[in-house]
């Protein structure tokens, strides 16, 4: 996404000079149209990826309206479908990933862009590079025979002996359930929010923390109340990258979350998400309503990523041009 | 020193230091993981893996062949989408577009890179399983083409923008055409970025699950051709990793290891050939 900034100028004008035949002759305008084609190809896909998703959930947005998202009863054989279960997972589970996520993330990303010398950065980052690209049944296999366990023989009962007296820690301790699924989000998205909030951090001009050092601050100090505001934009669409991710995160949430439609105050308890509940009933969908309400989450989730990409896209530029903007880095 | 100024001193240092025990925490999770794998992973797996199909329910033994040769299919009917359209598309966009088609373009391949896998699988399912009424290989490769489009489309591009400029002018001030400055001249000097955006996106689909899940199912039997549903590893790891049987599991982490190995070897090797390449930016 982000633009080199050494644009090349296009040979465009020396190639408009020339007349349209010999272009054609030169084969010049076929390469091109060849390419349009392509090129073009790609924009078709994703209209049809948005008309496939919107006429695939006429039914139940007919038959439900705004109710699908209102009511909780998920019942093939009445073929009553309500997504509010569903839906809430899917945020707690992307609330708990964010806030194991978002401290680790950016702590780790400072520690990378202004404290590691360049050579242990660029090792570090290769191997957060390397996390990234671990598949998700992987983190999923993980956390079922590594996470659920541990969760239910240490962390679970530990957090009830302290913190019981929250509703957010209480009932049985089962392994499964949404505090598991955000806990292994939170492992997952973290490489994302390091590796963008780590290009953030390194493209803001040195002026500004060599400014706040020579003022007399503490190195702590020049980068928590200098660097850090300055890239603020930049991080903050790292977090709704890693956000989109965590939403739309499929395999590892459904192997460790429970897969059980309930909407409790209590983090143990097993849920469900949109995802999950996807992944588990679309090829068992009967009915065409059934399925159409399948695709109809697929649509919510589709939209919830486009609107959270889109920002996170739009904050990262306009805060690696600020920094660009303001000339040597 | 003032005691203010030994408080700041002492708070600097300890927020430095938490955040290299971020740092320290979030790179250890990947050794964690290797290393589970390997012990787990290594202990289960054997010859058999490679070479037989699955046991009957309830048997123990049997391998995963049918799940490797089908992966290795679906991965190829991926490479044969997602290349071709990543490529020339990268081509038009660095090449001979201006202004809006391609900022529509780019546009397009950000928002289809964005979109959850598990919805990617619902298109291919309406794109292909219900015009054909099953599940196929054709379906699964089709989901995962799907995904390398957008992944191969804008590295390629960034690569393609890298070669500078000159290199473009000399060769059409010695009069060649535009497409061949850029089938002699650019694309070579390039390649080393296109191979790595390549295999890049290729080592992304290979661990991608829920795109399967209704797309090429799964299967316990060899899957002839390309019109039957096909096993393959991600998606046998999901169903046994999930299943009660003990032995299920062990092979659960074979496969396991056997995926992270192939998906973290391509990586590298990936970064190797760039690292070795011209000097151009980070993308």
């Amino acid at each position: 996404m982000a633009t080199s900034t050494t644009t090349v100028p296009s040979a465009g004008p020396v190639a408009g000079s020339r007349s349209f035949l010999s272009r054609i002759r030169e084969g010049d305008e076929i390469a091109r149209m060849i390419t349009f084609l392509f090129a073009a190809s790609v924009v078709l896909i994703t209209l049809l990826l948005v008309f496939e998703l919107w006429q695939g959930s006429v039914l139940p947005r007919h038959k439900f309206g705004f109710n699908f998202f209102r009511t909780s009863v998920w019942d093939p054989i009445f073929d009553q479908f309500g997504a509010l279960p569903f839906i809430y997972g899917t945020l707690v589970t992307a609330g708990v990933s964010l806030l194991i996520a978002v401290p680790l993330g950016i702590g780790a990303a400072i520690f990378l862009a202004e404290l590691a010398p360049a050579r242990v950065s660029d090792t570090l980052e290769f191997f957060i590079d390397l996390l990234a690209a671990v598949p998700s049944v992987i983190y999923g296999l993980l956390g079922v025979f590594i996470v659920v366990p541990l969760m239910r023989q240490y962390i679970q009962p530990g957090l009830k002996h302290t913190l019981g007296f929250l509703p957010l820690f209480q009932g049985p301790a089962y392994g499964v359930g949404f505090l598991t699924a955000g806990i292994v989000l939170a492992i997952m998205v973290i490489p994302y929010i390091i590796s963008v909030s780590r290009e953030i951090l390194l493209s803001v001009p040195r002026d500004q923390r060599e400014a706040a050092l020579s003022l007399g601050s503490t190195r702590w100090e020049a980068t928590w109340k200098v660097v850090v505001p300055f890239a603020r934009g930049g991080i903050l669409g790292s977090i709704f990258l890693a956000l989109a991710r965590a939403l739309g995160e499929t395999m590892a949430v459904t192997m460790v979350i429970g897969n059980t439609p309930t909407i409790s105050a209590s983090l143990f308890s097993p849920g469900y998400s949109i995802a999950a509940v996807i992944a588990n009933e679309f090829t068992e969908a009967t009915g065409d309503l059934y399925l159409q309400s399948l695709i109809e989450l697929g649509l919510v989730l589709f939209i919830l990523t486009f609107i959270l990409n889109g920002l996170a896209r739009l904050l990262i530029v306009a805060t690696s041009q600020k920094g660009a903007g303001m000339g040597h880095t | 020193m003032s005691p203010g100024l030994r408080w700041r001193k002492f708070v600097s240092g300890f927020m430095l230091t938490m955040t290299g025990v971020c740092a320290a925490v979030a790179v250890s999770v990947l050794f964690f993981i290797l290393g589970y794998l390997v012990y787990h992973g290594g202990t289960s797996i054997s010859w058999n893996f490679f070479t037989k199909l699955p046991a009957p329910v309830g048997e123990a033994g049997g391998g995963m062949a049918n799940a490797i040769v089908g992966s290795a299919k679906l991965l190829l009917l991926a490479s044969l989408i997602g290349v071709p359209i990543g490529f020339f598309g990268a081509i038009y966009l660095a090449e001979f577009s201006g202004g809006t088609v391609a900022f529509i373009v780019r546009y397009a391949a950000d928002l289809l890179n964005g979109v959850p896998s598990i919805v990617i699988g619902i298109f291919a399912y309406s794109l292909v399983v219900l015009p054909f009424k099953h599940f196929s290989t054709l379906a699964g490769g089709c989901a995962l083409g799907l995904m390398m489009i957008p992944i191969t489309l804008r590295s390629t591009e960034e690569f393609l923008r890298a070669v500078p400029g000159t290199l473009r002018e000399g060769a059409m001030a010695l009069g060649a055409s535009k497409w061949k400055t850029i089938g002699t001249v650019i694309v070579p000097a390039a390649y080393r970025g296109i191979l790595t955006a390549v295999l890049l996106a290729f080592a992304r689909v290979a661990g991608e699950t829920a795109p399967l899940l209704f797309t090429a199912f799964g299967n316990r039997f060899w899957s002839p051709g390309w019109n039957q549903p096909t096993a393959s590893l991600p998606v046998m790891i999901f169903t046994y990793a999930i299943a009660p049987y003990e032995d299920w599991h062990r092979q659960a982490w074979a496969a396991g290891l056997v995926l992270l190995g192939l998906i973290l070897v391509i990586n590298i090797v990936a970064r190797a050939i760039l690292s070795r390449g011209i000097a151009v930016p980070r993308s």
